[in-house]
């Protein structure tokens, strides 16, 4: 508290009708109104992450005393195979989810925005999916992905495509993985790119017609430059929640690997950075090497991020 | 004539993708109600069926045998509920003070709490943990509820929605009546920012009864959890998945959610998109 009694006095006060009172004390309620965030955040949220710095440079199991380990959990970060694996693994999954995903997302808002008839009966459909759990939707897009009597190898079988273990094999896991995220977010991002769509003045849509323009040639030299913003926004959201995915993977897979129910399935191939995280800490009590690890992965979260910005930024320039 | 078979011809271009598109969105809760209609034995044999079945409340006898859904069910309803009201208490608190009022160090706090919004949740796991074993609150929903209690996104959100909502002209006619602080939050505020809150608690609510990873962790007693952790049990104890059954719970788990987005689902909608295009 004592930054708050350094912080300049060049605030604006209003001149008060009960006379000037003494120092800070006359903001006491102004205070005390914003302080349970701070408190909770001092407790849960500043003592926690620097705690986990502090953590990362020791040895530790969580119930005996603590070791120093210097850099040494940050050198086996870097040449941790598996911690790599799970990198490469969240990329490809991020890349099969969300890629279509925008692609998906942006055409549904233009035919949305020029269909007038049922809009709000779509947007309620398209938006269904988001709301739902992602443990039950896990659980349904398991059996759905079913590699015996699941409808999509069903419909394989039907046009006469031989059946897929979607589960059990390296990339039918990610391609899984990433449907089910496709599907819970394309309606979403679709309702967020309706409403910076609808902010585009119709009269320049006009103009382009009379200029005789086809729709093709109107998306991308009107609509997607003027969408930028919003695309950026949709881009930076679906990377900073892609690259933490946890919960699809955990429950579609939490059976199908022998070793850790983080293990992302057979031979790790699903097993994303936060469920690293969380077999390394939960499942081998290795808190030390834990907090290195959602280190790593906080750094590769700001890196890919800033990557992102830049190329929405600069395509558009 | 011409013209009105074009129209229709671009009608049906523009509706038959959406209509797939809403299809896509909605199998997937079709196929949980088949699933939950059918025994395992009937779900395990080809070819996959397309109607609903019979043994609907057979799977709900058997899921009510599995685990304890209306402990876990409560447990899910008490967390949400409170996190809900804390969050909107809380928020809009912090929000109306840093929207309306000046005070020293008011931009500083303000910057601190949009550089914790950046900070990921996996660097305050491991430490919240051992906080949370020390002090006893591993195993119980306390674990869940205190944490959650405030955000800097329900501040930062409803800072934006209160600094146009809240005409200032408003505050100083009600400071001059001699309303203090509390009773300025009370009657003038939260009157106008109604349409806010119940986005925010929509929202929250959502948000909490979906929240998976924290509960997985800190309720280390498998026979109190909430919903989303005894539904993620159901998948994994048994040999073989009982499909019936744990669709019936994915189900049933469903249901309050879907109440609270069909009374919400315009404004939550409408809010979300608004604050995106805003940036």
């Amino acid at each position: 508290m004592a930054v708050i009694e350094q912080s300049p006095p060049a605030v604006a006060q209003r001149p008060s009708p009960t006379g000037p009172k003494k120092g800070l004390r006359k903001y006491w309620h102004l205070y005390a109104a914003i302080s349970p965030f701070y408190l909770i955040f001092l407790g849960f949220g500043l003592f926690p992450v620097g705690f986990s710095l502090y953590l990362s440079f020791h040895r530790w199991d969580g119930l005996g005393s603590m070791e120093w380990a210097g850099l040494s959990q940050y050198q086996y970060l870097l040449s941790d195979s598996d911690f790599w694996n799970s990198i490469g693994n969240t990329i490809i999954i991020w890349a099969l989810a969300t890629l279509p995903m925008i692609f998906l997302a942006m055409i549904t808002a233009v035919m949305l925005n020029s269909a007038v008839r049922f809009k709000n009966l779509y947007r309620f459909a398209y938006f269904l999916p988001n709301v739902t759990s992602v443990v039950a939707i896990a659980i349904v897009f398991g059996s759905i992905f079913s590699t015996n009597f699941g409808m999509v190898n069903a419909i394989l079988n039907a046009v006469g495509i031989d059946q897929i273990a979607w589960l059990n094999t390296p990339w039918g896991i990610k391609v899984t993985i990433a449907a089910l995220m496709t599907w819970q977010w394309t309606g979403y991002n679709a309702i967020i790119f309706l409403a910076g769509l609808q902010t585009v003045p119709s009269e320049l849509y006009e103009a382009a017609r009379m200029d005789g323009a086809g729709p093709v040639q109107t998306f991308f030299k009107i609509t997607l430059p003027l969408l930028r913003p919003t695309l950026l926004f949709v881009l930076v959201v679906s990377t900073v929640t892609g690259l933490q995915s946890f919960s699809e993977p955990q429950v579609l897979l939490q059976t199908s690997s022998n070793d850790s129910t983080f293990a992302g399935g057979p031979g790790h191939s699903g097993q994303t950075m936060v469920l690293y995280f969380f077999q390394q800490t939960f499942d081998n009590n290795d808190f030390g090497y834990g907090a290195a690890v959602a280190w790593g992965i906080f750094l590769v979260v700001v890196l890919f991020s800033i990557i992102n910005w830049r190329l929405v930024q600069r395509r558009g320039d | 004539m011409a013209s009105i078979k074009g129209s229709r011809r671009r009608g049906l271009a523009l509706h038959l993708p959406l209509i797939i598109g809403t299809l896509i969105s909605a199998f997937p809760f079709y196929w949980a109600v088949i699933m939950s209609t059918h025994s395992s034995s009937e779900i395990f044999s080809y070819p996959p069926k397309l109607l609903p079945g019979t043994h609907f409340l057979e799977n709900v006898r058997n899921l009510f045998d599995a685990i304890d859904f209306f402990g876990s069910m409560w447990n899910s309803l008490l967390v949400a509920t409170s996190v809900t009201f804390l969050v909107l208490l809380f928020d809009s608190l912090a929000a109306f003070v840093f929207a309306k009022f000046e005070f020293p160090g008011k931009g500083l706090l303000f910057g601190l709490l949009m550089v914790i919004f950046m900070v990921p949740a996996q660097l305050s796991v491991i430490p919240q943990f051992v906080v949370m074993a020390k002090i006893g609150w591993i195993g119980s929903m306390t674990a869940l509820i205190v944490p959650a209690a405030a955000n800097a996104f329900g501040i930062f959100w409803m800072r934006q929605y209160m600094k146009t909502a809240i005409h200032d002209e408003l505050l100083d006619a009600s400071k001059l009546d001699g309303a203090n602080f509390l009773r300025q939050y009370w009657h003038v505020a939260l009157p106008v920012v109604r349409p806010g809150l119940a986005f925010l608690g929509i929202f929250t609510f959502m948000g909490q009864w979906n929240d998976f990873a924290w509960p997985l962790i800190s309720l280390t007693n498998p026979d109190n959890v909430t919903l989303q952790v005894a539904l993620s049990q159901l998948n994994g104890t048994h040999g073989t998945t009982d499909y019936g059954i744990v669709m019936t719970g994915a189900l049933l788990a469903l249901v309050p959610l879907l109440i609270v987005f069909a009374i919400g689902a315009k404004q939550i909608i409408g809010d979300l998109a608004k604050g995106a295009v805003r940036g």
